[in-house]
C-alpha cells in the first residue's frame, strides 16, 4: 500500500488576485501523479470553490490535501462566521457576498452547490463565530502511479 | 478549429497566445465564475465581459482552449501577461456576446 500524499496550503484571505493558487498547483501534481482528466478536473473545481469560499467570507483559511491511489481528500478549514443555516448555503444561487465580491464575478451562490457535484462526499462542521470546516472526497479509478 | 484559426477568422484581438494549437470544441458564455466553473467543458472557446485576473485561474482549472473579452472589454492591468505565464490564450473582440457566440457556433 503506497503512502498518503498530504499537501498543506495557507489560502490568503485578502488576496483575490492569487486565490486559486493553491487548487491550480494540485492540479499540477494530480497530473504529476497520473491521475486522469476527469478526476483532477473535478477534484480542483471543488477545491477552487472551497478556496473562494474562504477568502469571501472568512478571510482565508487552510486546505490540507491528502491523495491516496483510491480517494482524494480535501479538508478546508477556516475561522470565519460560521454557515447560519447549512441547507440555505446548499441552495443553487443562495448567497450572502457582498456587492464589491460579486462586481468580481464571485457570488454566485454555486459554490458549495459545485464543491457538492463535483465530489463523492462532502462534509460541512459549521460553529457560528468559531469557524468552518468542509470535508471533500473524490473517488478514483485506481489508475495513477501511486 | 485552433484557436489560432478561430483568432483569424474572426479577426480576434490578441492579448496573450501562448497556444495557438489548441483546439476549440464548444463554447461556453457567462460571467459568474462559479457558473462558469460548473458549466464550462474542456476545449470551450469562453466568451465573457469579465477581466480580472480571477479568469485565469478559473480558465487553467476548466481547461477552456481560450478566454474571449467581448464588447471591446480590455484584461485588467497585468492578465494578460498573468495568462501568458499560466499558458492560458486571452483575445478580445469588439463583438457583442451574442453575436460572437453565434458566429463561433458557425464555424465549429
Amino acid at each position: 500500500m503506497a503512502e498518503t500524499l498530504r499537501f498543506h496550503y495557507e489560502v490568503d484571505g485578502n488576496n483575490f488576485t492569487s486565490a486559486g493558487a493553491a487548487s491550480v498547483e494540485v492540479k499540477r501534481k494530480l497530473r504529476q501523479l497520473g491521475f486522469d482528466a476527469e478526476t483532477i478536473r473535478r477534484v480542483s473545481i471543488a477545491m477552487y470553490e472551497g478556496e473562494i469560499n474562504m477568502v469571501v467570507h472568512a478571510r482565508g483559511g487552510s486546505a490540507d490535501v491528502y491523495v491516496d491511489k483510491d480517494c482524494i481528500t480535501i479538508i478546508l478549514a477556516d475561522r470565519g462566521p460560521g454557515i447560519p443555516d447549512i441547507s440555505l448555503a446548499m441552495q443553487e444561487g443562495y448567497s450572502t457576498a457582498p456587492d464589491n465580491i460579486r462586481a468580481l464575478g464571485f457570488g454566485a451562490g454555486m459554490g458549495l452547490p459545485n464543491m457538492k457535484r463535483y465530489t463523492d462526499e462532502m462534509k460541512i462542521e459549521t460553529v457560528l463565530g468559531k469557524g468552518t470546516t468542509v470535508t471533500i472526497k473524490v473517488y478514483t479509478n485506481g489508475a495513477n502511479k501511486l | 478549429m485552433t484557436v489560432l484559426g478561430l483568432k483569424e477568422t474572426l479577426n480576434l484581438t490578441v492579448f496573450a497566445l501562448p497556444q495557438g494549437e489548441r483546439q476549440v470544441r464548444g463554447g461556453y458564455a457567462g460571467d459568474l465564475l462559479s457558473w462558469v466553473m460548473g458549466k464550462a467543458e474542456a476545449d470551450d472557446a469562453w466568451l465573457t465581459i469579465m477581466s480580472n485576473p480571477n479568469i485565469v485561474a478559473v480558465a487553467t482549472l476548466t481547461e477552456v482552449s481560450c478566454i474571449i473579452l467581448c464588447e471591446g472589454v480590455s484584461p485588467d492591468a497585468g492578465v494578460a501577461a498573468l495568462a501568458a505565464g499560466k499558458e492560458i490564450n486571452l483575445l478580445g473582440s469588439d463583438s457583442s456576446v451574442f453575436a460572437l457566440a453565434a458566429q463561433i457556433t458557425n464555424l465549429l
